[in-house]
């Protein structure tokens, strides 16, 4: 694996194993010092086009508990506002020769492009609404922690599918794990044609109680004003998943931010069926796990990810304990 | 009005001696081996195959197995030019007509500043009469900048030689609108050309709307944003006994409402792209954004339909809707990409790869439909006849090449066939009587 760009270039091994691995970044993560030197001397270039909170943080925390050094570069006020191409800026930041570059763009298809003009391992962490694949992998994570495996389930996606790349990368990876996926949503949302990628399609709640997993997707405030919809009322009112929909047995997922009141009532949110907070926790030690497949490399023998940090390691690379650093090529030589 | 004419730069009448080529015109009825001499701009005769001697000054080609066509005709391009001249210009753009084996075309003007009145058009075509290589005339804009608002001064821009009007690259969303320019069109004259688009369904669009588009996440493009509107504008050029054409027709539900204004007797005609013919949605889901144009492609069964009106007749002719964007410009995320390819230079070939020789479209059949447009613009139709203006093509149809191997004669390289293994060389390209093209692994028996 040279790039995460889409879930659809991972095959269900792929994913088992990556899962695998985040969960033996579990265990770290629970420690008192949460840091492994597993990507030590290794530089993580979270390049985002568009506002994340939890994304770029939970990648920023991934790659620092790897012992990577992270430089984060944000669109906004930089040279992008001054009117530099997406290719002009990733050749300069590739001049900093990044192992990996995270790259969140509102433009379908941007990770691929950037792929071609960088030797960095390319991350898609969202791509306008075609993919997020580390959402995808993270939820996957999340679900077989909770249901032991989810060859089998049936798996409710509800919402705004039309514009949600999560959406689309969960369809291809629940049912790369054998689980059968039913997207709803007002018809005004659901995209033309998306039955292609297999899975069925529903424009009422009526048939939810059978389903094991709510996947529900985040309602934008502005589809309002494009007229997908009447009234965040009307929306709330058809495809809300609250305590009358959801049935004892179900989880209910969300990628967050959640809208209280609108996909989710606050009663669902806070109910033991949901695991919304265990998908964010799930969100750092799959992105671990991402960037150890990518620049450790799957097929060298694998450093045991738990050793603890040596005496005297930097609790953040950056600080300067880190200048008196060996040159790269040692460090990696070091770890194989 | 004045009759159409259209421009060239400066150009030195060719004494030719094409021998023992095979002549192929379906108008003229030739399909069979001839010599053909060129002279004082005309085609000065035709003999059987060795009849003919070259005379002094005059070179001889050895033609054989080599077919003669008449050179094609293409009633929509951009030249880009006032405005974008780093995308392509006159020059650049006529010189990949003629690669392309066209000796003449019709450019669009939705450039920047918009081809909307007399003086531009003057200037313009006192610019073509410098530097197009291949004669060329210039449609104008129904409205003011393209803005759907206002008529432009459609009178004197006919009087300045624009050959008919449109708006094209944005539809006339107003049909009082474009009812007011049909009207005027009874004073003036002048096809008007329609490209054809709602843009209430077809906003945010990057493609079209499908299971390819639903899977890439991608805004899509419904046909029926092309085709409800060619059913409107049909129906008030019925109405108001107007001479339309319908501008790259993309989708099966568009060629079914030509085929039913036609049979109405309404004055229609139509074109189609090289690109509409022999790509699908499925040729974009790799996001090359040199498959982003405007109709999108779309479905296998719209091609289809497309190749079947242009085989009955629905469809009247080919156009390339060649629309060169500099490398910067498509070197980014589809979404962002503009829309358009260029198409002078593969046209041809890619049809005859295509379409003719898995046996979907006969030959004659293509030559016929890439030389008709001329006349829909009350244009003379090239023809290989005695005594008229010599505008031929010399074409290999066993040469294959790869698409852009050797570069490109257009400025811009946004083509969506480059790379692709084509058959159907041109190897010379003659307009208005001068030799306008030649390729350059083209060797030439000397007299």
């Amino acid at each position: 694996m040279n790039h995460l760009i889409s879930i659809e270039d991972l095959d269900r091994e792929e994913i088992e194993r990556i899962v695998a691995q985040a969960a033996r970044f579990a265990e770290v993560s629970d420690r008192e010092i949460k840091e492994v030197p597993a990507l030590r001397g290794r530089t993580v270039l979270n390049l985002f086009y568009e506002a994340s909170t939890r994304t770029r943080s939970s990648f920023e925390l991934a790659a620092k508990r790897l012992s990577a050094t992270v430089v984060n570069f944000a669109a906004g006020g930089s040279s992008v506002e001054k009117g530099e191409s997406l290719k002009d800026t990733v050749l300069t930041l590739g001049a900093y020769k990044p192992d990996a570059i995270v790259l969140r763009t509102p433009w379908a298809g941007a990770a691929e492009l950037v792929s071609k003009w960088c030797p960095a391992a390319i991350v898609n962490a969202g791509d306008g609404k075609h993919e997020h694949p580390t959402q995808a992998l993270l939820d996957v994570y999340t679900l077989q922690k909770r249901l032991g495996g989810i060859d089998g389930a049936s798996i409710w996606i509800v919402g705004d599918v039309a514009h949600s790349r999560v959406a689309r990368s969960n369809i291809i990876a629940f049912q790369k794990l054998g689980a059968r996926v039913t997207v709803a949503g007002p018809p005004t949302l659901i995209p033309r044609g998306i039955e292609a990628l297999g899975c069925e399609v529903r424009f009422t709640l009526e048939e939810l109680p059978k389903a094991d997993v709510v996947y529900a997707l985040r309602m934008q405030h502005e589809r309002m004003n494009e007229s997908f919809l009447p009234s965040l009322r009307e929306y709330a009112a058809w495809y809300q998943i609250n305590g009358r929909r959801l049935g004892p047995r179900q989880v209910l997922m969300h990628p967050g931010p959640v809208n209280r009141g609108v996909e989710l009532s606050g009663e669902v949110v806070d109910s033991p069926q949901a695991v919304i907070t265990a998908q964010v926790e799930a969100g750092v030690v799959v992105r671990m796990a991402v960037l150890y497949e990518l620049l450790a490399g799957a097929r060298e023998p694998l450093p045991d990810p738990t050793r603890p940090g040596r005496p005297g390691h930097p609790a953040n690379p950056g600080q300067p304990g880190r200048q008196g650093q060996p040159d790269r090529p040692e460090n990696v030589k070091q770890l194989a | 009005m004045a009759a159409n004419t259209l421009v060239q730069g400066p150009a030195v009448p060719a004494n030719l001696l094409l021998c023992d080529a095979h002549v192929l015109d379906p108008r003229a009825g030739i399909d069979a081996r001839h010599d053909v001499r060129v002279r004082g701009g005309e085609i000065a005769e035709i003999g059987a195959p060795g009849a003919l001697e070259a005379v002094a000054e005059e070179e001889a080609i050895d033609a054989r197995g080599r077919h003669l066509l008449p050179a094609f005709f293409d009633p929509h391009v951009h030249l880009r030019t006032p405005g974008q001249e780093h995308k392509e210009d006159l020059e650049t753009g006529t010189r990949a007509a003629a690669a392309g084996g066209f000796g003449g075309a019709i450019a669009m003007p939705n450039t920047d500043p918009v081809l909307d009145s007399a003086p531009l058009l003057r200037s313009l075509r006192d610019a073509a009469a410098r530097e197009a290589r291949i004669p060329i005339g210039f449609m104008a804009a129904i409205t003011r900048g393209l803005e759907g608002e206002e008529l432009t001064e459609m009178a004197e821009l006919r009087k300045e030689g624009a050959l008919g009007f449109t708006d094209d690259g944005r539809p006339v969303r107003s049909a009082g609108m474009l009812r007011k320019a049909l009207q005027y069109q009874r004073l003036c004259g002048g096809t008007i050309a329609l490209h054809e688009e709602d843009p209430t369904l077809s906003k945010g669009g990057a493609m079209h709307e499908g299971t390819v588009s639903a899977a890439l996440g991608l805004g899509g493009i419904p046909s029926v944003s092309e085709s409800t509107m060619v059913a409107r504008d049909a129906a008030l050029a019925g109405y108001e006994d107007a001479r339309v054409h319908f501008q790259h027709l993309s989708c099966v539900a568009s060629v079914e409402a030509v085929a039913h204004a036609k049979a109405q007797g309404w004055r229609l005609s139509t074109e189609v792209t090289p690109h509409h013919l022999l790509l699908t949605e499925e040729d974009v889901r790799g996001m090359d954004t040199r498959m982003k144009m405007n109709p999108p492609l779309a479905t296998e069964d719209d091609r289809k339909a497309l190749v079947e009106g242009l085989r009955d007749g629905t469809i009247d002719c080919v156009a390339t809707d060649h629309a060169p964007h500099a490398r910067d410009e498509k070197e980014v995320p589809f979404e962002q990409a503009p829309m358009g390819t260029t198409g002078l230079e593969t046209a041809f070939a890619a049809l005859y790869t295509g379409l003719v020789l898995p046996g979907v479209l006969d030959l004659k059949l293509l030559v016929e439909r890439m030389t008709a447009a001329a006349a829909l613009f009350e244009l003379p139709t090239h023809t290989i006849e005695n005594g008229k203006p010599a505008n031929l093509t010399l074409v290999d149809l066993d040469g294959e090449f790869l698409a852009g191997e050797h570069g490109w004669e257009s400025r811009s390289e946004n083509c969506c066939f480059a790379g692709r293994r084509l058959q159907g060389r041109v190897l010379l390209t003659v307009a208005a009587g001068a030799v306008v093209y030649r390729e350059r692994a083209f060797s030439v028996v000397a007299a």
